[in-house]
């Protein structure tokens, strides 16, 4: 049995371009599903393409981890003046393959008066955490592991759940640089969370639904961050500032602050354990960055203007997973941009940013967008 | 077996073995991730019933916000040292009892209750059909309920407010320093 993409590129009377089958990804996984219900029971079939879908994901998200640091360190490199990893492949491609071994060989030190049980659980409640929420991302058209009708709110209540973690982590080290460091990571995420909830409320009045991938449709005409006028642009830089903040990053970096608190939540852990929430933090900065590439600049959805057909046509070439990768990367520079050109807040001017500042911008936002979607006055 | 009944069983021994592990584990901050364990669970039970909204706010509301308040009132008051007392053998039977009877009475009311099976096609609870429900004044609206909920929610927060408000400046006087 061939799959449906073959046969429909042999037609001759398909009214639907060539790459546009060959873009949609619906139909290789509907085939890939109809095949395994020959072989097997319905249950077995959705225990196999569970498992798929893990592997798959898993090795999705050791590739970008990797991917990740090696950026970083470029990006650095690049705002320095210096050159970064050159030497391990070309162009240092390989030096984060070779970090990683070190860690996997690393000992792992057992902690004498820690809370053994929650020591080890914490960095696996912050991976959990990370790879629940990229199930839910559409990477391109049918290529989506979980499409819930509440997208969104789904993705952001998961990858909260980190934050119990990075809790977790800080009290049981019983270290006092941890537990600080736990703290004030855990006062950070709580409050910036409002923020990057009421800016993605402002994109669902416009949407008119939470589910990713109607989101993803709606801007077929053009992307929310264009049509929802200034109240969406107001919208991206929140969520841009809030995002940043959630995934501690710099210039929010408090939780670990090297110069005060040595290494914050993680001071205490060694080996894999720590590589886990390494990992963690590059791929929550990745789903932050999808979220917003989905939400505000169209996720895989080529660059499309209005009735200019000839435009569109050319744009529709280029498949949809780059635009969706090329747009997560785009975020992703941006937030390493921040990182490395602005000094690190304190902790009182980072409460005061996000409830004196982004809170109350955000809420007048929020009305604007309502009162501009019931005017009908966006594109 | 279906493989839903299989998740059911699944989540229900998760909901039950971490419940009992919650009130009687002698660690603290342990209970809390035990009475975490059991907030997922329910969560999953609702994605199992395709109830996803219901099963997206669990997770915000319950495991994001009121277990991470838990932990982070652990953090400021406890230490890593400090273990409960074990109860006595009095306190524990008035528990077992307690909850026993409450077990009981609701095992009783939910089998004295006549389900009837409805041959009718699940509904899609999306964001629209709970925005358009719960500010409706129709028949089966929740205007009133909703409106009511607003008000208490207002009034604890000026509440708070109230309560961690600081008095008015006081003056300072500073002491001076001896400058020689």
């Amino acid at each position: 049995m061939l799959p449906d993409i073959v046969a429909l590129n042999t037609s001759p009377s398909l009214s639907v371009p060539w790459w546009k089958v060959v873009y949609d990804f619906s139909s290789l996984t509907e085939w890939i599903d109809a095949s395994l219900h020959n072989y097997m029971s319905p249950f077995w079939t959705s225990i196999t393409e569970m498992l798929i879908i893990g592997v798959l994901i898993l090795l999705f998200y050791a590739v970008i981890g990797l991917f990740l640091v090696y950026a970083e360190r470029k990006v650095c490199a690049f705002m320095q003046n210096r050159l970064g990893p050159n030497r391990v492949g070309p162009f240092g491609i390989f030096q984060t393959i070779a970090d990683l071994f070190k860690l996997l060989f690393k000992e792992l030190i057992p902690i004498k008066n820690a809370d053994g049980f929650l020591f080890n659980l914490a960095p696996f409640i912050v991976i959990i955490a990370s790879f629940m929420a990229i199930a839910a991302i559409p990477f391109a058209k049918g290529l989506h592991a979980i499409d819930l009708n509440i997208g969104v709110l789904y993705v952001m209540a998961v990858s909260a759940m980190g934050v119990i973690g990075v809790l977790l982590a800080g009290w049981s080290s019983n270290n006092k640089y941890s537990l600080i460091g736990a703290m004030r990571s855990g006062a950070q995420i709580v409050s910036y969370e409002l923020s990057v909830g009421l800016s993605i409320i402002t994109i669902i009045i416009l949407a008119g639904s939470m589910q990713l991938s109607v989101i993803v449709e709606a801007q077929r005409d053009g992307w929310f961050i264009f049509k929802g006028h200034i109240p969406a642009f107001i919208a991206f830089i929140v969520f841009l500032i809030s995002s940043t903040a959630e995934t501690n990053r710099g210039p929010f970096d408090l939780a670990e602050a090297e110069s005060e608190l040595t290494a914050g939540y993680h001071t205490e852990y060694s080996g894999i354990k720590f590589a886990f929430f390494f990992l963690a933090e590059y791929i929550n900065m990745f789903i932050v960055a999808s979220i917003a590439a989905t939400v505000f600049l169209g996720g895989w959805m080529p660059f499309h203007v209005g009735h200019w057909e000839g435009f569109n046509y050319i744009m529709d070439f280029i498949p949809p997973f780059i635009w969706y990768i090329g747009k997560t990367f785009f975020v992703i520079f941006l937030m390493m941009w921040f990182k490395w050109t602005f000094p690190r807040l304190r902790i009182d001017q980072l409460l005061t940013l996000e409830w004196k500042y982004l809170l109350p911008i955000n809420l007048v936002n929020v009305l604007i967008m309502a009162f501009i979607v019931l005017m009908g006055w966006h594109f | 077996m279906a493989s839903n009944q299989i998740m059911f069983i699944l989540f229900s021994a998760m909901i039950i073995v971490f419940s009992i592990l919650t009130v009687t584990s002698r660690k603290i901050l342990r209970a809390a991730v035990y009475l975490l364990f059991v907030l997922v669970s329910t969560s999953g039970l609702y994605f199992m019933l395709n109830y996803q909204f219901l099963a997206a706010v669990q997770l915000t509301l319950y495991a994001g916000g009121i277990v991470v308040l838990i932990i982070f009132s652990i953090l400021l008051t406890s230490h890593i040292s400090q273990n409960f007392e074990s109860s006595g053998w009095k306190k524990n039977i008035f528990s077992a009892i307690a909850a026993l009877t409450g077990a009981i009475l609701a095992i009783i009311t939910i089998l004295e209750y006549g389900f009837t099976a409805s041959t009718e096609a699940a509904q899609q609870v999306d964001m629209r059909l709970i925005g358009k429900s719960l500010l409706s004044v129709d028949y089966d609206g929740y205007v009133l309920p909703f409106e009511v909920i607003s008000i208490l929610l207002l009034a604890a927060m000026v509440a708070a407010i109230v309560i961690a408000k600081k008095g008015a400046p006081k003056k300072i006087v500073l002491p001076k320093l001896n400058q020689e």
